[in-house]
C-alpha cells in the first residue's frame, strides 16, 4: 500500500479573553484530494481538536466570512485548495488590521462602520413621485455597466486586510468602503455626492490611497477595488472644471 | 466592547513582495521620495556655502566631489528618475487613464488595474532610471 | 485647505518639478562638467536672472512637494487631533526654513 500523504496546518491560536499572548498550534492530517482550506479546518474541528474557533457559512465564496491569511497572503478558507498552497506546511492566521475575537475568527465590526459611515445606498432628491414609489428608477445597460463590477463585493474583508494604509491608519476608510462609495457615485439614479463627501475628501481620506494594489490582488470576486478607488479619484479631480456646480457641493458639504 | 487590532503596522509598508507589481511601485515611489527630500535638504545647505566665499566653496567641493558623494549621487539619479517617470505613472492612473473601463467580472478574475499600459510604463520608469543610472556613471567615474 | 486643494498642488508641483529639474541639469551639462562646479560659473549662474527665477521656483516646489509627501507619512503612520494639527505645524514650518534658506543663498550671491 502506498504511503498516506501528510499535510501540517499550523494555526495561529488566542483567546484574548483568557491569555495575553497568541501562540501557534501544528495538526497534521490525511491529504485528501479537492479539501479546501476550510474543509481542513473542519476535519481538525471534528478528529483532533474541538476547541479551535472558525466562522464560516456559506462553504462557496458568496458569505465573506472565513477570510483569514494563507501563507501570509489574506485569502477565503472555502475558495483555497489544499492543492493551491504548494507547501508543505500551511500557516493559518486571522486576517490582520481586524481585532481577533477568538483564533481565527476577527471582528468586522469596525470594518462595518466604515461601510455604513460612507452611505451605501441610493440618496435621491428633488423627485418625489419616485420617492412615493409612483414611478421606476429608469437606467440605461450602459449606466449599469460603470458600477455593476464593485456591486459583487461580498465584504469579506481581504482588502482591508491587505492594504498597506489601512495598516496604520485606523481613519482610513479602506478599499472595501470607497470603492463602494464609487458604486453609488457613479450610479446614475444617485444624487448623494456631498454627503459623502466630507468623508472621503478628508485628511484620512481617499487621498491616502496610493494604488499599491493589494486590495485588487486579494479580492476573490473580481471586485478590482483598485480601479473603483482610481475612478472615484478621477471624478473628484474632474469636479473642478464646472467651478459653480463644485463650489455649491462643497458649499453645502463642509 | 472594544477590541484592540491585530495590526501589521509599519511591517506593512515595508514588504513589498507576495502581492502586486503596483506593491513594489508603492514601496520604491515612497523610499525613493524620502532619499530626495533627505538630498534636497542636503542641497540648499551644500550651495548655501557658497555665499562664504571662494575659500568655503572650495572646502565645500573636497566635501562633496569624491568617489563617496559621487555614489550618493547615483542613488539620487536613481531614484530622481524613477520617482519621476513612476510618478507622472501614478498621476495617470490616479486620474483613472491607462486602467481599463469597468466590465462584468468573468471567472478567472484578473483585475482590470493591473492592465498592460500602466505596467510597461512601471517598467519603462525602471528601465530609463537604469539609463539615466548609467549615463551618471558615466560621466561621474567614466573620465 | 481642503485635502483635495493639497493632493492637486502635489500632483502639479510634481509635474513642475520635472520641467524645472531638468532645466536645472541642463545648465550643469552646458559646459563641460568638471568645470560646471567652479566658483566663477557657480556665482555666474546665480547672476542669470532667468535661470535664478527658475531655481527659485524649483526650491519653492520640492520643498512643497517634498515636505507634503513626509506630512503623508506622518499621517498615515499615526492619528490623533494634536498629532495632526502637530504634523500640519510642522510641514509648514520645515517648508519655510527651507525655502528661506535658499533664498537666502539666491539673494547673498546676487549681491556679491
Amino acid at each position: 500500500m502506498e504511503k498516506e500523504e501528510k499535510v501540517r496546518i499550523k494555526v495561529l491560536r488566542f483567546n484574548p479573553s483568557k491569555e495575553r499572548k497568541a501562540s501557534y498550534e501544528s495538526y497534521e492530517l490525511p491529504y485528501i484530494k479537492g479539501f479546501t482550506i476550510l474543509d481542513s479546518l473542519l476535519y481538525i474541528k471534528e478528529n483532533l481538536d474541538h476547541s479551535l474557533a472558525i466562522r464560516y457559512s456559506c462553504r462557496m465564496a458568496i458569505c465573506g466570512s472565513c477570510g483569514m491569511l494563507i501563507n501570509g497572503l489574506p485569502r477565503l478558507a472555502c475558495y483555497t485548495q489544499l492543492s493551491d498552497v504548494k507547501r508543505k506546511e500551511i500557516v493559518l492566521e486571522p486576517l490582520p488590521n481586524f481585532p481577533i475575537i477568538r483564533d481565527l475568527v476577527s471582528d468586522f465590526e469596525g470594518f462595518f462602520e466604515h461601510h455604513k459611515s460612507l452611505k451605501p445606498y441610493l440618496i435621491r432628491k428633488g423627485e418625489e413621485d419616485i420617492d412615493e414609489n409612483k414611478r421606476e428608477y429608469i437606467q440605461h445597460i450602459e449606466d449599469l455597466e460603470k458600477y455593476l463590477q464593485f456591486s459583487v463585493c461580498i465584504k469579506c474583508g481581504l482588502c482591508y486586510a491587505s492594504c498597506p494604509v489601512a495598516s496604520t491608519d485606523e481613519l482610513f476608510p479602506g478599499p472595501q468602503a470607497l470603492s463602494q462609495a464609487y458604486r453609488y457615485i457613479a450610479d446614475n439614479r444617485d444624487n448623494g455626492l456631498e454627503e459623502r463627501l466630507k468623508l472621503i475628501d478628508n485628511p484620512h481620506g481617499i487621498w491616502r490611497c496610493h494604488f499599491a494594489g493589494s486590495c485588487s490582488k486579494v479580492c476573490p470576486k473580481g471586485v478590482d477595488p483598485a480601479l473603483g478607488i482610481q475612478l472615484l479619484r478621477r471624478y473628484l479631480m474632474s469636479l473642478r472644471k464646472p467651478k459653480k456646480k463644485l463650489a455649491e457641493v462643497y458649499r453645502r458639504a463642509y | 466592547m472594544s477590541r484592540k487590532r491585530h495590526k501589521t503596522g509599519i511591517k506593512a509598508w515595508l514588504k513589498p513582495y507576495g502581492y502586486s507589481l503596483e506593491r513594489w511601485s508603492y514601496f520604491f515611489q515612497r523610499v525613493s521620495g524620502v532619499v530626495l527630500l533627505l538630498y534636497f535638504i542636503g542641497h540648499v545647505i551644500e550651495t548655501g556655502t557658497i555665499t562664504g566665499g571662494f575659500e568655503v566653496w572650495l572646502n565645500t567641493l573636497n566635501f562633496t566631489q569624491n568617489p563617496f558623494g559621487h555614489a550618493i549621487l547615483l542613488i539620487v539619479i536613481l531614484s530622481g528618475t524613477f520617482h519621476a517617470i513612476n510618478g507622472i505613472r501614478l498621476y495617470l492612473t490616479h486620474q483613472g487613464y491607462l486602467l481599463g473601463k469597468p466590465e462584468r467580472p468573468e471567472y478567472p478574475y484578473y483585475p482590470k488595474s493591473f492592465s498592460r499600459a500602466q505596467r510597461v510604463c512601471f517598467w519603462l520608469s525602471v528601465s530609463i532610471a537604469l539609463v539615466f543610472f548609467l549615463y551618471g556613471f558615466n560621466i561621474l567615474f567614466g573620465e | 485647505m481642503v485635502e483635495r486643494k493639497i493632493m492637486l498642488l502635489h500632483y502639479y508641483t510634481g509635474i513642475a518639478i520635472i520641467a524645472l529639474v531638468s532645466i536645472h541639469i541642463a545648465m550643469r551639462l552646458i559646459m563641460p562638467f568638471s568645470e560646471s562646479l567652479e566658483f566663477s560659473n557657480v556665482l555666474n549662474n546665480y547672476k542669470n536672472l532667468p535661470y535664478t527665477i527658475s531655481l527659485e521656483l524649483l526650491l519653492i516646489t520640492v520643498a512643497i512637494h517634498g515636505f507634503n509627501g513626509v506630512r503623508i507619512i506622518l499621517l498615515e503612520f499615526k492619528q490623533g487631533k494634536a498629532w495632526e494639527s502637530f504634523v500640519k505645524f510642522l510641514t509648514l514650518i520645515l517648508i519655510l526654513i527651507v525655502v528661506a534658506w535658499g533664498t537666502r543663498t539666491i539673494v547673498l550671491t546676487n549681491l556679491m
